[in-house]
């Protein structure tokens, strides 16, 4: 049953890179340009070059086999050089990508600490002050665009107050060997150099951005987990453990909570891609080397190959983590996998 | 689960507290530049980008001489002493002992610099026997458009010390051009050993000089990380370390000076000195420099080779606009190519001014009277001759829309337009050229020669024999007067013909924290951070 799942799960995971892979392909003769260029990376200068150059992407052949060829070299890992900087384009990404993620996941992990609980909480006390509190606070941070909050915050703690740095993920004074690109890790793997003035350097370049970009997912967080926490409330069973004496505490943490649970998990997942898009943004603005803003750049710098690449990264990566929410949301929800088709 | 929490909270406080320490100790160590744009290459043989040259060419680098700013004479560097025979076609330098090249982790070396550097760094440019002349395309832009590339005749090693240039003929400017920050003086002992390897690519990319910084790390994009250079021969250095952030954003540059993540920040926008003038922890520094914010036609792209069309076009721009709006007063109208600071300036009377009607009727002489559509290319980065292209571009825009102009601004990041303009992909470009030496040579031949247009630093693309004839008789001379006489011909032929339009000289900002001191700015060349130090 579950394998059967799992294996629906990949076939729709195999199409969907398929007409990723189809369409990132054909963006090479969609963008401006010489197409053989545009994959390569390489501007058509010479003859000899160029002749080298078709031989390679088989550029004379039909457009089913340079897909092919295309493929082929994507899993090799020659994604074409980058116009700008001339290096392959596979390479920036595996730099700059750690940097995306490490952001992102930070900023999750603080909605996911703050957004449950808060929502929990407005459920507990439905129509009372700390609802309404909630509930107004989460309207203004739903509502609020990611750049004006991120301009705000800068004006305000960087600018102001001097508390927080407005740029780049540490003090470019620390010199920290790029080991996994996860910047705290790396430092823990340098063994808290500077007396760990490193750490807590990196931790204050952190801030403001995981501000930023948690408040989005955590107020869609604490609305969804108070919408699914008073649906559950005005069930049944939940109303015969009432009548059997439970008090609220333990209503919630022993009945409610498990089953409200559930379909927030799946939103959880489904965050991830509303988050890497924000990221592209707080990273432009915070100056972020992350791979949101390289892909800026690359776009207005007409970097086709860089473009390509990085599109097909981040939706690669999209992809795999809506994949992988699902299938863990039905490893907890069984009732999840008697659905016939699959569903993103 | 709570203990957690509290810890965790605790360890956030603290770390806050930390904060006050930590940027005691990290100044202590230090310095950050904010950089406009990413350095193209770390030898300055290859490129006359200035945001490139302003990052390199004085931290990782000497020459055999420079130019006093103040006098203007030549000083001794890395050549002690320096003879011009009588006939002017050679010159001999002598030089310095006991100078060590870096130590980097790629490279060790194993001697001092002595004549083998001098004779390997400058027979690149023109031996195509040196293994390295065709390492890079060949291309040394800045030595290519004043010629030294075919005015050296061959370079003779006379002892270990001691070496001699033979010239094919006598140039008034040879030493002015040995003195820029293009002419320094590379390890050939590190290019033999690259060479060996079979990595004569990496050569330009990994820089070993006698500079005061040694070169550790570059993240495009990012940052360019030096180290102090502790056998710097000339002084001791104070700073342990040095980092160029790399901000093409004016804004943020300035932002990042008042958050401290940088000590200095480059071109600080006009509209923001204001604000910045009111802080006490700020300094800001004004100097006057030669150089010139222009507007080049690609002169060789119909109708731009119609001089009616060019001469129309720049009636059609309102100056004074452009003066007030991108200049905020912090620049002086241009009167000439040359900069009034120079000594062979000679004011243009004939200097095109706002009149749109007679643009309009030079347009219908030129058969143009619908108008027609072109591009203007503004360079996205602020530079001391045009701080705001952009700005200039969009008023431009308006203006000639007047005489049924139509404008299309384009813009790419600095170095993809800088080796696009090159291509002379362009109708029209906004650009500028700050001088390297106080020789008004420098403003002529490495912009509108004819050389300069082969080797793509001709934003004109206009090569006039009369013109480079000119420039010829002016380096034949040594007779001050009688180059002042051809300079001023020179002058008025660019405003006859009209190739490119001469908009404004700016002024020269350094916007610092006020704990840093010992940044020199000069009326021409790239900053030296070799002094620089933090309180």
């Amino acid at each position: 049953m579950i394998l059967d799942y799992i294996l629906r799960r990949l076939g729709l995971l195999l199409f969907m890179l398929l007409m990723l892979s189809i369409f990132t392909f054909s963006l090479a003769y969609l963008f401006p340009g010489d197409p053989l260029s545009n994959l390569s990376g390489v501007p058509s200068n010479n003859f000899s070059q160029n002749t080298q150059l078709e031989d390679k992407y088989l550029y004379n052949s039909n457009y089913f086999t340079q897909y092919i060829a295309f493929l082929g070299r994507v899993f090799q890992g020659d994604w074409g050089l980058s116009f700008a900087s001339g290096d392959n384009v596979f390479s920036h990404i595996l730099d700059l990508l750690p940097a995306t993620l490490e952001l992102s996941v930070y900023a999750l992990i603080v909605s996911i600490f703050i957004g449950v609980p808060a929502g929990i909480l407005g459920s507990a006390y439905y129509n009372r002050w700390p609802d309404k509190l909630i509930n107004s606070t989460t309207i203004v941070g739903y509502s609020m665009p990611v750049f004006w909050l991120a301009l705000l915050l800068i004006m305000i703690f960087s600018l102001k107050l001097g508390w927080f740095p407005m740029s780049g993920r540490m003090g470019l004074l620390y010199e920290i060997p790029p080991t996994t690109g996860f910047m705290l890790i790396d430092i823990a793997l340098a063994g808290f150099p500077y007396k760990g003035m490193a750490f807590t350097d990196a931790l204050h370049h952190l801030t403001l951005p995981t501000i930023v970009l948690a408040m989005y997912p955590t107020t869609v967080l604490v609305r969804f987990t108070r919408e699914s926490m008073l649906k559950i409330m005005d069930q049944n069973f939940i109303k015969t453990a009432r009548a059997k004496g439970l008090n609220r505490r333990q209503l919630i943490l022993h009945h409610a909570l498990r089953n409200a649970l559930l379909p927030v998990i799946k939103k959880i997942g489904l965050q991830f891609s509303t988050l890497i898009t924000l990221a592209m943004i707080t990273e432009v603005i915070f100056s972020w080397p992350g791979i949101g803003r390289w892909l800026i750049d690359s776009i207005y710098q007409r970097d086709f190959p860089a473009i390509q690449g990085g599109l097909m990264a981040v939706s690669l990566f999209v992809i795999l983590a809506t994949i992988v929410t699902e299938l863990l949301y039905s490893l907890f929800d069984p009732l999840s996998r008697n659905q016939a088709h699959g569903k993103v | 689960m709570h203990k957690f929490l509290l810890t965790l909270l605790a360890v956030t406080l603290v770390g806050c507290l930390d904060s006050e320490e930590r940027v005691i100790e990290e100044k202590s160590q230090g310095l950050v530049y904010c950089a406009e744009a990413n350095p193209v290459s770390f030898n300055p043989q290859v490129t006359t980008t200035g945001s490139t040259i302003d990052i390199i060419a004085n931290q990782l680098y000497d020459r055999l001489i420079s130019i006093d700013p103040v006098t203007a004479e030549f000083q001794s560097e890395l050549a002690t002493d320096w003879k011009v025979s009588k006939d002017g076609k050679s010159v001999t330098f002598t030089l310095r002992q006991n100078v060590p090249f870096h130590t980097t982790a790629y490279f060790t070396p194993t001697r001092t610099f002595n004549a083998d550097d001098v004779i390997f760094t400058f027979s690149r440019l023109f031996d195509v026997y040196n293994p390295y002349h065709f390492v890079g395309d060949a291309s040394y832009p800045y030595f290519q458009s004043v010629g030294v590339d075919q005015l050296i005749r061959k370079i003779v090693r006379v002892s270990d010390y001691q070496v001699r240039f033979e010239l094919f003929n006598a140039e008034s400017s040879f030493l002015a051009n040995m003195a820029t920050d293009f002419a320094v003086v590379l390890s050939a002992e590190y290019a033999m050993k690259r060479k060996a390897a079979e990595q004569e690519g990496l050569f330009d990319q990994y820089p070993v000089g006698t500079g005061p910084y040694i070169y550790r790390e570059y993240r495009r994009d990012n940052l360019v990380r030096f180290y102090r250079n502790p056998d710097y021969w000339k002084h001791d250095v104070a700073l342990d370390q040095l980092v160029y952030d790399i901000t093409p954003n004016g804004t943020a540059r300035i932002a990042k000076l008042l958050t401290k993540e940088c000590d200095l920040a480059a071109h600080p926008s006009s509209a923001q000195l204001s604000i910045l003038a009111q802080r006490e922890d700020i300094n800001i520094e004004k100097e006057t420099n030669l150089n010139v914010g222009y507007w080049a036609f690609n002169t060789e792209r119909p109708p731009f080779d119609d001089i009616r069309v060019r001469k129309a076009l720049a009636h059609a721009i309102d100056t004074d606009k452009i003066m007030q709006a991108v200049y905020y007063g912090n620049g002086t109208r241009a009167e000439s190519m040359l900069p009034p600071t120079s000594w062979a300036f000679d004011a243009q009377t004939s200097m095109p001014l706002f009149d749109p009607d007679l643009a309009k009727s030079l347009l219908a002489e030129a058969g143009l009277k619908g108008g027609f559509d072109m591009n203007i290319w503004a360079m996205p980065v602020s530079r001391i001759y045009n701080p705001n292209a952009r700005k200039m571009a969009e008023l431009m825009q308006s203006d000639l829309r007047k005489i049924g102009v139509n404008v299309n601004i384009v813009e790419y990041e600095w170095n993809t337009f800088i080796q696009r303009i090159g291509e002379h992909r362009h109708d029209s470009v906004l650009l500028g050229w700050a001088a390297d030496t106080p020789d008004p040579d420098n403003f002529f031949s490495p912009l509108l020669s004819c050389s300069a247009t082969f080797s793509g630093k001709n934003p004109a693309n206009w090569c006039n024999p009369k013109f480079d004839l000119l420039l010829a008789q002016a380096l034949d001379t040594t007779d001050i007067l009688m180059r002042k006489k051809y300079y001023a011909d020179v002058q008025s032929l660019i405003m006859d013909e009209l190739p490119l339009l001469p908009i404004a000289h700016g002024l020269r900002f350094q916007a610092s924290s006020a704990d840093v001191e010992g940044i020199t700015l000069g009326p021409f060349g790239a900053i030296s951070l070799a002094n620089a130090r933090k309180k």
